[in-house]
């Protein structure tokens, strides 16, 4: 990795950081509604992984999948921030045209194939992307990104079988950050270290630590090349914290001070930025240049954007429901 | 023209549609090398390959969730599902994915599945593998729901349900597997919507779908010999239903039945009285009648089982019921 793609690597983390932050003041104004999820403190897992993988969409790129905490997974994908930002706005200009809202951002044309609020849906849909890449020959993979509390739904068990039998092309990244909502991992889990349950299924496996892109991004390699080389399924998981709470209505009761403080003292973008200043590549006033830069874009084009977009209108709520142009030779009418 | 059975018949429009389309694939428990409990895929293993008459272990909702995935980006899976009750296990990704992606991707992402699946009693199979729940997928919102009565319609609605881009669920019967009709040897296709007149009549509409069309067709029979003239119509579809030939079938009768092997809480029958009552009330000059399924878990007992669920007498009685005859 060149100085200019370490640069770029801790401008997105830093962008990924302020999107969400915005996102939530923008929850406070009542401007977003519904549940939403922030990423802080997670973000060296998904921009480490994705940069690792084929972004961009179209017939080369791979998909990628995931749950409700989906904004930054959807914008690394390739997913233009401003149309994020508009679907948490409910706008007609929005990722999901205002009808998925912040869980259900997708974006089909950047491979992005859905955030999901069924936690451990994701994991049989991801295996299904998998399958059918493999049917169509191309070398493209499927990622699901899902937190360590999903392992414990049937869907987990079910799909690690399936895609082991069938040798499916699909890496599980598991961020573990050790909360499934409120119940902590050691009061819900046999089993603190994911990985190591992939031996009931025959898939390789590795945990390393999240909090460190550097990391992230080496781990991420070669799991990518294993699963595209070998067309079959991986299993990486990162340990990492989220810093705010689940979701906007969380109040945290469930965790002490200190032991948030502790993983702060680890916070992923402090982590990379203080390899790069150590390095010469990047000062303090460059980092902050960089902040201001981001902030006005998120100010000037994201939030305008989503502002200003118009909602989707009410003679509308009925499309998409199902296909709005079906073939009548499929569908009807039926000739008496 | 040669006679052909329902299941034959869904084999040959899996045999067709395979052909035809080689993102097209089949998946279930025992469909391949076991050629399928009631052979549906028989022979097609050898035909096709592992890679496209998938054997899956038994993991309903992942496997109905790996079908859903592939759709996604362009392959047309035809899941099956043993019996319907073990379709309670994939109403996750069912209910909660394929009948919403479409909706919440804001029209971006389509499911194009198919999942068939055989719901109704048989013989003493007891009451977990002779639920119906035609009424369940009826009111899902983001699906279609279709009922094929015989060989007919099981082969040209499954050909268009493979080609449709909706998830369409197929609701076969244990009963009907063997059921035999003349069927054209070219190839067609039969629509996924739109309710079918199965027999002109005057004197009271008999409405069924499924396994209970031939209630209503034998019900009908033992009319006439009363000089009763009755209509049967087939649904076909559930969802979306077909209002307008139920509407004109009712205006011309002024009087209906409806019967369903369901249970008839919130069921299909109290579904078609509620659009009647709203479409063309006036036009009746009887109250309907709902013949259904006592609400009890299905037995096993045959004479318990036998009292269980509606028959063809039981549709005759109750059509003498409309026409104020008994």
């Amino acid at each position: 990795m060149n100085d200019s793609d370490k640069k770029r690597l801790l401008r997105e983390m830093i962008f990924y950081r302020r999107f969400e932050d915005r996102t939530f003041e923008a929850y406070m104004e009542r401007k977003i509604g519904g549940f939403l999820h922030l990423y802080t403190g997670q973000e060296a897992v998904a921009t480490g992984v994705l940069d690792m993988a084929r972004m961009g969409g179209g017939d080369k790129a791979d998909y990628v999948i995931t749950g409700y905490r989906d904004h930054v997974h959807a914008i690394k994908s390739g997913a233009p921030a401003r149309e994020v930002m508009a679907e948490l706005y409910g706008k007609e200009t929005g990722s999901s045209r205002g009808r998925g809202g912040s869980m259900h951002i997708f974006d089909p044309t950047a491979n992005f194939m859905g955030g999901y609020a069924l936690v451990g849906q994701p994991f049989p849909l991801a295996a299904g992307l998998a399958m059918g890449c493999k049917h169509k020959g191309t070398d493209q993979i499927a990622i699901c990104f899902l937190g360590d509390g999903a392992n414990n739904q049937g869907t987990f068990h079910e799909t690690m079988n399936m895609a082991s039998v069938w040798e499916l092309p699909v890496l599980f990244v598991c961020e573990n950050n050790m909360y499934a909502i409120g119940t902590h991992i050691d009061r819900s889990t046999a089993v603190r270290d994911q990985y190591k349950r992939m031996c009931a299924y025959d898939i390789e496996a590795s945990q390393h630590d999240g909090m460190d892109i550097e990391t992230v991004l080496e781990a991420s390699k070669k799991a990518v090349d294993y699963v595209r080389k070998n067309s079959k399924p991986y299993f990486i998981e990162f340990m990492t914290y989220r810093f705010r709470g689940h979701s906007m209505s969380d109040a945290k009761g469930y965790r002490t001070r200190e032991e948030e403080q502790e993983w702060e003292k680890r916070d992923p973008i402090n982590i990379f930025a203080g390899k790069l200043k150590k390095a010469g590549l990047i000062t303090d006033a460059d980092i902050k240049a960089m902040e201001k830069e981001i902030d006005d874009e998120i100010e000037n084009d994201i939030i305008k954007f989503a502002e200003e977009s118009p909602e989707p209108k009410v003679e509308d709520l009925g499309k998409y429901v199902l296909d709005d142009n079906p073939d009548p030779r499929w569908i009807g009418p039926l000739q008496q | 023209m040669a006679e052909i059975a329902y299941w034959e018949a869904i084999r040959r429009a899996h045999d067709e549609e395979m052909a035809n389309d080689p993102l097209v694939i089949a998946m279930g428990e025992d469909i391949g090398v076991a050629g399928g409990t009631y052979k549906a895929t028989s022979g097609l293993f050898d035909k096709y390959g592992p890679q496209r008459i998938i054997d899956t272990p038994i993991s309903e909702n992942s496997y109905t969730g790996i079908g859903i995935g592939a759709s996604m980006v362009g392959m047309r899976p035809i899941i099956e599902i043993m019996s319907i009750n073990f379709a309670l296990l994939a109403l996750d990704t069912l209910i909660n994915a394929a009948a919403k992606i479409r909706y919440m991707s804001g029209g971006r992402v389509q499911c194009p599945i198919v999942m068939r699946t055989p719901g109704g009693t048989a013989h003493q199979l007891a009451a977990q593998h002779s639920a119906r729940l035609a009424r369940m997928f009826m009111s899902t919102s983001g699906l279609r729901v279709v009922t094929p009565r015989g060989p007919i319609d099981a082969y040209g609605m499954l050909k268009s349900a493979v080609r449709c881009n909706d998830p369409v669920i197929v609701i076969e019967h244990e009963q009907m597997y063997n059921l035999k009709e003349e069927m054209p040897d070219e190839e067609f296709f039969r629509p996924l919507e739109g309710a079918e007149i199965v027999r002109q009549g005057e004197d009271i509409t008999l409405i069924g779908y499924n396994y209970s069309v031939h209630l209503c067709l034998q019900a009908a029979q033992r009319l006439e010999s009363d000089g009763v003239s009755a209509e049967v119509l087939d649904l076909r579809s559930l969802k979306p239903l077909d209002r307008e030939t139920i509407r004109r079938s009712v205006e011309k009768t002024h009087r209906f039945l409806i019967a369903e092997e369901d249970e008839a809480a919130v069921g299909v029958g109290s579904e078609i009285i509620s659009v009647i009552s709203e479409d063309c009330f006036y036009a009746l000059d009887a109250q309907p009648v709902r013949i259904h399924a006592a609400d009890v878990p299905v037995p096993y007992n045959h004479r318990l089982e036998k009292a269980a669920i509606p028959s063809a007498d039981d549709v005759y009685e109750g059509a003498l019921k409309v026409l104020g005859k008994i």
